[in-house]
């Protein structure tokens, strides 16, 4: 079985643990043995909140290196930059294309990087940028909420899990009556994701 | 509490941070020397890289300092499966035990296989054994223990050679690792065929074990986070061991770290290095945590700043003021601290007044006996106890002052006024944080007499679920706001510039993000135009 390592980092409150959750569960349902970590020591105050996730056939360590990461799933445009570092030379990126300004960028203390700058970082790691509208989308189907949903159902395009099993674990994992609302965001999340930019090889179920 | 259950025959446990171990060692040392009737557990959650800590200590020490036995997961697996043990070992030796784990040991998940559930109903009531030489440890009592301490860590190391925890696993002779906790799974990504003894428990350490191991690999070592604590015994026992010469001793590890260091010791050949891209980002803006919008302490610190008070803060959400734009809290250091400090201050003759800011939960864990003692020296500390109405940094749990227990229970609402009169102090107010005009007022009063005050803010936190319902977001009317700044200065992460700017000031006017305002009109009332709209306005 391939082995995979993710990365996640988002704003406090955005969803991202729940994702990283998801992730890990959808893992082990497949067959992996599956670890992962996270810090959210103060994070819900609005602080960046990292996640790692590794699907292998035996994990050790539950930590991701730097270089080592598959797949890197920012739920903001700034969190995209912030390590990403951490993705391998080539991976993908999926950026929820979302601005939440820090504080110091508000008071003017700070400059939020532009889009020529936020490009030509990203582009020294990998040219696979895929900029999702994951809370235009979430909205679009009825609560904002869902933006973590979204970015899970466009990170899914990429593996060769069939979408059932992601959307199985992610009605275990939402109160009930979300499931319906939830299923429309990772769905729409994965056709985000357009058949052409997908690497070849890939079985799209 | 743990304690007195154990002495009564209960099976007990008391989880903390590092730190927590240090408030709890008097009791924790005291327990040692008793021993216990049922058995004692405490688990210290340390955090190497200090992810939500003020320090890095490592609590494998205290094990060693207090004769008690140190048990370490290295995985999701044994954490689980340690605690049973741990309660047997507790049982057997007549000993607390402590159970430590990091913070990738703590907040990461694995998979684990469950067994089944022994439920051992004890008889109800309790039936006492009364033992006042072992559990009165006056001077005479507890001499008589000290060699019963003594020969138990004895027995505790002959114990551990048959450990099924620490276990020896051989592969390629040439290198042996001795490792522990997550170190293990970091150890086994970079060496994958090296010769391992995994310590299960580090302390006391299985002698015999590890002298068999070092015959039987060519070099030796030691791959442990923070303190050379294994190191030292290994090398007490005069065996040549390196550890802290290649791996570092501040942070936690990680596969990374510790395959560079191993290439930089020799110890794997250079091409072994991950090709890492550290792409040129330049300075981005940090994103720490701050005070939620609508949080009730903002009120508070924002007059705070405005009066150019000198805080001495304490530990929970609201030590967040420190930081800019708020800048509103001066020192922080252990739970408790800002009531002790302020005073400590005052006596060492300071020109400031001394204030002192203590959150609910943190007053009634620590910060009592620090008010007893400004009420009982009557020195001139204004005290502000932060009633927030939960204990909200760690996940909103209830306190003595929220009339809930945390099973969800009714019981006694410890009112603050009352107690703070019941000590002496006559300047005592209640004042609501989101009401910034009161709450200068009152400072002002509080500043002008020279005698103990208590300033009570009480506002339960945006984040409870009555308080959520409330939320409703603001509007900044655009025509009215010249981008002057000053709501930015109240650091609400809701407050924003918008794209629109003010043709005479040239600045941006500011919006609020309508997902994340909460309605709480700090900032509306800042505003000197009124140009942010309340939720009677809208």
């Amino acid at each position: 079985m391939k082995p995979y390592n993710f990365f996640l980092v988002g704003v406090g409150g955005q969803g991202t643990l729940l994702a990283s959750d998801v992730l890990a569960l959808v893992g082990i349902k497949v067959g992996y043995d599956v670890k992962k970590s996270e810090i959210h020591g103060m994070a819900q105050r609005g602080g960046s909140v990292t996640s790692q996730v590794r699907w292998a056939e035996k994990v050790y360590s539950p930590l991701v290196s730097r270089g080592e990461a598959d797949y890197y799933l920012a739920f903001e445009r700034l969190e995209g930059l912030r390590y990403i570092e951490y993705l391998r030379l080539g991976g993908v990126a999926i950026i929820n294309d979302y601005k939440i300004p820090p504080v110091s960028v508000n008071v003017g203390a700070d400059e939020y990087p532009d889009e020529e700058r936020t490009q030509r970082i990203l582009r020294e790691v990998t040219e696979r940028v895929y900029f999702v509208p994951a809370m235009q989308i979430a909205e679009a189907v009825g609560n904002a909420r869902t933006n973590n949903v979204v970015l899970l159902g466009a990170l899914s395009s990429f593996l060769d899990v069939p979408p059932e099993s992601w959307l199985e674990v992610i009605s275990e994992r939402v109160p009930q009556r979300y499931i319906e609302i939830n299923r429309q965001a990772f769905l729409r999340g994965r056709q985000a994701i357009k058949i052409a930019d997908l690497p070849k090889k890939t079985n799209r179920v | 509490m743990a304690i007195g259950a154990a002495y009564a025959g209960a099976r007990a446990l008391a989880a903390m941070k590092n730190v927590g171990v240090n408030v709890a060692a008097d009791a924790l040392f005291a327990a040692s020397v008793s021993g216990v009737e049922g058995a004692l557990v405490i688990v210290s959650a340390d955090d190497p890289s200090l992810h939500s800590s003020g320090n890095e200590q490592d609590n494998r020490r205290y094990a060693k300092f207090a004769r008690i036995p140190c048990l370490e997961p290295t995985d999701s697996q044994e954490a689980k499966d340690l605690v049973g043990v741990a309660f047997e070992i507790s049982h057997q030796f007549d000993t607390p035990v402590l159970l430590r784990t990091t913070t990738r040991i703590s907040h990461s998940h694995s998979l684990v296989e469950v067994g089944s559930r022994h439920v051992q109903e004890p008889a109800s009531p309790r039936e006492y054994r009364i033992d006042v030489t072992k559990y009165v440890t006056v001077p005479a009592h507890a001499f008589l223990r000290r060699p019963v301490v003594e020969e138990r860590i004895t027995r505790l190391s002959a114990y551990a050679e048959t450990f099924r925890f620490n276990r020896i696993e051989i592969g390629d002779r040439r290198l042996g690792i001795v490792t522990n906790g997550i170190s293990y799974q970091h150890a086994k990504e970079v060496f994958p065929q090296a010769s391992f003894l995994v310590l299960g428990m580090t302390y006391p350490l299985p002698t015999e074990m590890v002298r068999r191991f070092a015959t039987e690999v060519k070099q030796l070592i030691v791959i442990e986070e923070v303190d050379p604590f294994i190191e030292e015994e290994i090398k007490l026992m005069g065996i040549p061991a390196r550890g802290k010469d290649i791996f570092p001793s501040i942070g936690e590890l990680n596969p990374e770290i510790v395959r560079e260091r191993a290439i930089v010791a020799g110890l794997l050949p250079a091409a072994a290095g991950a090709k890492v891209k550290e792409p040129d980002k330049g300075h981005l803006p940090a994103r720490p945590p701050i005070l939620c919008p609508g949080c009730p302490h903002r009120g508070i610190y924002y007059i705070a700043h405005k009066l150019k008070l000198v805080v001495n803060g304490d530990i929970g959400c609201y030590t967040l003021s420190f930081q800019p734009p708020l800048n509103a809290t001066h020192t922080c250091g252990c739970m408790g601290q800002s009531i002790g400090v302020a005073h400590g201050m005052a006596k060492a003759g300071v020109a400031h007044r001394p204030v002192a800011a203590i959150g609910d939960s943190t007053f009634f864990h620590a910060g009592m006996p620090a008010l007893v003692n400004v009420a009982y020296n009557q020195s001139n500390v204004i005290t502000v106890i932060l009633d927030n109405r939960a204990t909200a940094m760690t996940g909103h749990q209830d306190n003595p002052g929220t009339g809930k227990t945390l099973q969800g229970k009714d019981t006694v609402e410890i009112e603050f006024e009352p107690l703070a009169r019941a000590m002496g102090i006559e300047e005592t107010y209640t004042v609501d944080p989101y009401d910034l005009a009161t709450v200068e007022r009152v400072f002002r009063h509080c500043l002008k007499t020279d005698k103990p005050a208590v300033i009570i803010s009480r506002r339960e936190c945006a984040l409870l679920p009555k308080a959520r319902k409330e939320w409703k977001s603001l509007r900044v009317n655009a025509e009215r706001c010249n981008g002057c700044g000053l709501c930015f200065r109240v650091g609400c992460p809701a407050v924003l510039a918008s794209e629109e700017v003010d043709e005479r000031t040239h600045r941006y006017k500011a919006r609020l993000d309508p997902l994340l305002c909460t309605g709480c009109e700090i900032c509306a009332q800042v505003c000197a135009r009124k140009a942010i709209l309340t939720r009677a306005q809208l």
